[in-house]
C-alpha cells in the first residue's frame, strides 16, 4: 500500500493519490508515514524533472497535489516531522524584480531534494539577504532575477554581503532568464545555474553532500 | 476595390501591404537621402523575410522598451509620466545610434492612464515597484477555473463584464451591465439602460472618458515622434500585435499556475477555449496592420519555450493555435514577427511546417546553428545577441559575437541582427558596436 502513494503521486494521479491518503488516514495510519511517502514521491518528480521527463507544468501540478495531501494530513499530526536536512539555503528574487516563477521552482526543487530553504520572496533588498544569512547561518545563497536590471541588483547584493563580512561564509549562485557566465562574472557570484536542477547540484556540491 | 482585395492571393496581399509601407504616406522626408534610407531599410527587411533574394546587408533591430531612455538617464517612471522627455530621449537615440528601424515608444504606455483605471495586472515604475524598474506582470488568476464556459460562450461579454472589472479597479461596476445581446426590441431598450443611470457605473464611464482624454494627449506625442522618425529615414519594425492563444490564457486570463493545472484537470475546456479565441487575434493583427500601413505583426511568445512544457503538451496545447494564428495572419498578407524569448531548441522542428517567407522569428537563446540548419531555406531568423554581453561585456566581445552570427546565421540572407530580448537598459559602446559592426561586416557582396 505504501508503494501505491509514492507511485500514484509521482505519476501525478491527483484523485487516486488523494483517495489513498484518505483511506490510510481513516485506517488510522501514522500521518508521518504518509508524509514520508509523499516526500519520496516528490523526489521521483524532481528526478524526472532533471531527466527532462517532467517539465514545469508537472512540477506545479505535483506541488498542488502535495499541498492538498499536507492539508489533509496536518490536522492529524501529533508531533512535528523531524526531517533530516542537507543544509540551509537562502533564496530570493533581487531588488526591483517581482518575478517568482523561476525562483519558486528553485525553492521547490531544493526543498524536495532535502534542503531547508529560506524563501525571502520577491523584490528583496540587499539588507534582507544579509540579515537572513546572519540569522539562519545559511552557507548557500540563491539569487533570482528575470529582468536585466537584476544584474546590477545582484552585484549590489553581493557587495552588501561582502561589506557585512560574510562573503567568505557563503557560496552564491544566481539564475534567471537573461543570466549567463558573463553576467556571473559581472555580479561576483560563485556560479550561475541555467535551471533548477543545477541549483540543486551546486548546493549539494558546496555543502559536500 | 474591396472585392479586388478579396480576390487577391496571400502573396499579392502581402506585396500590397509592403508597397503601402514603402510608400510612407504622409511622411515628410528631411532629405532625399532620408527617403532613400527609409526605402532601403524596408526593402532590406522584406528581402530578408521573403527569402527570395539576398538583401543588401543584414538588417538590424535594436529592441528596447526602456533602453533608449535609459541611455540618456531618463528613469522608467518618467518615461510613463512625462511623454515629452521620453520622446526627446527616443529621438536623440535615433540621431546618435542611427538604427535601421525604430521601436515605437508606444510600447511603454502612459502611467496616468493606468492610475486613472487602477490597473491591477501589472506593477509599473513608482506604482508597486521602484521608479527605476520596468513594468512587471503580477501573476494571478484573472479568470477562474470554472469560467471556461462563459469565456467560450461569448468572449466579448466575458471581457466586458468579468475581465475588465477584475483588472481595472475603476471598472469594477461594469459587472452590473446587462449583456449586450439582450437588447433586441423597443420593449427592452429602457430597461437595458438602467445600469447606466447608477452612480457606480457612471463613475466607471467617467474613468473611461478621463483615460480616453489622456490617451488622446499621449498618442499625439507618440504620433509626432513616429512621423519625425520616418522623416529621418527610419521605418518602424512593428505594424501591429497579436498573441499566441495559449499565452492569452496563460498570461492574461488564468495565470501561469492556473493554466498549468488546467492542462491536467480540464484539458478539453482549454482546447475549446484556445480554438474559440484564435480568430479574435488573427483579426486583431490584421486590423492593426491595416490601420498602421505596415504588415509586421509582433507576437511575443511566452509559455511554450523549452522547459515550460513537454513536447507532447506543446504539440497538443501550444502549437496548433499558434500555427493557426501565423497562417491566418499570413493568409491576409501580414508578416507575423515572432518574438521568442528563452530557447526554442526542442520546438524548431515544428517551425519547418511554416510556409517559406510567411513570418520571421527573433530568437533569444535558441541554438542559431541548428535554427539555420533547419530553417535556413524557408524562414528568416534573427536575434541571439545576449543582453548580458551588451550590459556587462566589451565592444570587442560584441563584435566577435556578431561576426559569428553573420557568418553562420546570416549566410545567404534570412537573418536579422538583434538582441534576444527587448532591453530596458543599455550601454553605449556595446550597442554602437553591434550596429556599426553589422553595417560594415553585414553587407552582402
Amino acid at each position: 500500500m505504501a508503494k501505491d502513494l509514492v507511485k500514484t503521486l509521482a505519476d501525478l494521479k491527483e484523485e487516486e493519490a488523494l483517495q489513498i491518503v484518505e483511506d490510510r488516514l481513516s485506517a488510522g495510519e501514522d500521518p508521518l508515514k504518509i508524509l514520508d511517502d509523499a516526500k519520496r514521491a516528490l523526489e521521483i518528480v524532481g528526478k524526472r524533472f532533471s531527466d527532462c521527463e517532467y517539465f514545469i507544468p508537472d512540477l506545479v501540478y505535483s506541488g498542488e497535489i502535495l499541498k492538498q495531501i499536507t492539508d489533509k494530513v496536518k490536522p492529524k499530526l501529533t508531533k512535528a516531522a523531524a526531517a533530516k536536512r542537507l543544509g540551509k539555503v537562502v533564496v530570493g528574487t533581487v531588488a526591483g524584480d517581482i518575478h517568482d516563477i523561476g525562483k519558486d521552482i528553485v525553492v521547490f526543487m531544493l526543498d524536495v531534494n532535502g534542503f531547508e530553504v529560506f524563501d525571502l520572496g520577491i523584490d528583496v533588498p540587499a539588507e534582507k539577504f544579509v540579515e537572513s544569512i546572519k540569522k539562519t547561518g545559511s552557507k548557500v545563497v540563491g539569487m533570482s532575477g528575470f529582468l536585466t536590471l537584476a544584474f546590477q541588483s545582484m552585484k549590489d547584493t553581493i557587495e552588501a554581503i561582502k561589506k557585512a563580512g560574510l562573503r567568505n561564509e557563503v557560496k552564491i549562485m544566481i539564475g534567471g532568464g537573461q543570466i549567463d557566465e558573463q553576467v556571473k562574472g559581472f555580479t561576483g557570484a560563485d556560479a550561475y545555474g541555467k535551471d533548477a536542477m543545477e541549483a540543486v547540484k551546486l548546493a549539494k556540491g558546496w555543502l559536500g553532500r | 476595390m474591396e472585392k479586388k482585395w478579396e480576390r487577391m492571393s496571400a502573396d499579392e496581399k502581402r506585396e500590397s501591404r509592403f508597397q503601402t509601407w514603402l510608400s510612407a504616406q504622409g511622411v515628410q522626408f528631411q532629405s532625399p537621402q532620408a527617403e532613400a534610407s527609409y526605402k532601403a531599410a524596408v526593402l532590406r527587411l522584406k528581402d530578408a523575410i521573403l527569402m527570395k533574394k539576398t538583401p543588401d546587408r543584414v538588417p538590424i533591430f535594436v529592441l528596447g522598451t526602456f533602453l533608449q531612455a535609459h541611455l540618456y538617464g531618463v528613469k522608467p517612471r518618467d518615461c510613463m509620466y512625462d511623454y515629452a522627455t521620453l520622446i526627446s530621449a527616443s529621438k536623440k537615440f535615433l540621431e546618435d545610434y542611427k538604427p535601421d528601424y525604430y521601436g515605437s515608444p508606444a510600447f511603454i504606455g502612459s502611467g496616468r492612464i493606468l492610475d486613472t483605471l487602477d490597473y491591477r495586472l501589472y506593477r509599473w515604475p513608482g506604482h508597486g515597484i521602484s521608479e527605476n524598474s520596468a513594468y512587471q506582470y503580477v501573476e494571478g488568476e484573472y479568470m477562474r477555473a470554472d469560467e471556461y464556459t462563459a469565456l467560450i460562450d461569448d468572449p466579448t461579454d466575458f471581457w466586458l463584464r468579468t475581465y475588465l472589472p477584475r483588472v481595472f479597479g475603476a471598472l469594477e461596476p461594469l459587472t452590473k451591465l446587462t449583456p449586450f445581446p439582450n437588447l433586441w426590441e423597443i420593449v427592452g431598450v429602457s430597461g437595458w439602460m438602467i445600469p447606466f443611470g447608477t452612480p457606480p457605473v457612471q463613475n466607471a464611464l467617467k474613468a473611461l472618458m478621463e483615460a480616453g482624454n489622456e490617451a488622446a494627449a499621449w498618442i499625439q506625442q507618440i504620433r509626432g515622434f513616429e512621423m519625425e522618425a520616418r522623416g529621418m529615414g527610419i521605418p518602424t519594425n512593428t505594424g501591429g500585435a497579436a498573441k499566441a492563444p495559449f499565452d492569452i490564457l496563460a498570461d492574461t486570463l488564468r495565470g501561469t499556475r492556473g493554466m498549468m493545472l488546467d492542462m491536467y484537470r480540464q484539458p478539453d475546456m482549454v482546447l475549446k477555449a484556445l480554438e474559440r479565441i484564435t480568430p479574435l487575434y488573427v483579426k486583431q493583427g490584421v486590423g492593426m496592420a491595416a490601420s498602421s500601413g505596415n504588415p509586421l505583426v509582433f507576437i511575443p511568445l511566452h509559455k511554450g519555450a523549452d522547459g515550460f512544457m513537454s513536447d507532447e503538451q506543446f504539440k497538443k496545447f501550444y502549437w496548433p493555435t499558434l500555427k493557426a494564428l501565423i497562417l491566418g495572419l499570413a493568409a491576409e498578407g501580414c508578416v507575423p514577427y515572432l518574438f521568442c524569448e528563452g530557447s526554442y531548441n526542442t520546438r524548431l522542428e515544428y517551425l519547418t511546417e511554416l510556409p517559406k517567407g510567411s513570418c520571421f522569428w527573433i530568437f533569444d537563446r535558441t541554438d542559431m546553428v541548428e535554427a539555420k540548419k533547419l530553417l535556413g531555406k524557408t524562414i528568416c531568423i534573427g536575434g541571439n545577441v545576449p543582453s548580458g554581453m551588451i550590459l556587462t561585456g566589451t565592444a570587442e566581445q560584441v563584435k566577435a559575437y556578431c561576426k559569428n552570427l553573420i557568418d553562420v546565421a546570416g549566410k545567404g540572407g534570412g537573418y536579422i541582427m538583434s538582441f534576444g530580448t527587448s532591453m530596458d537598459e543599455g550601454k553605449p559602446d556595446t550597442i554602437h558596436a553591434m550596429i556599426d559592426f553589422t553595417k560594415e561586416y553585414g553587407v552582402y557582396k
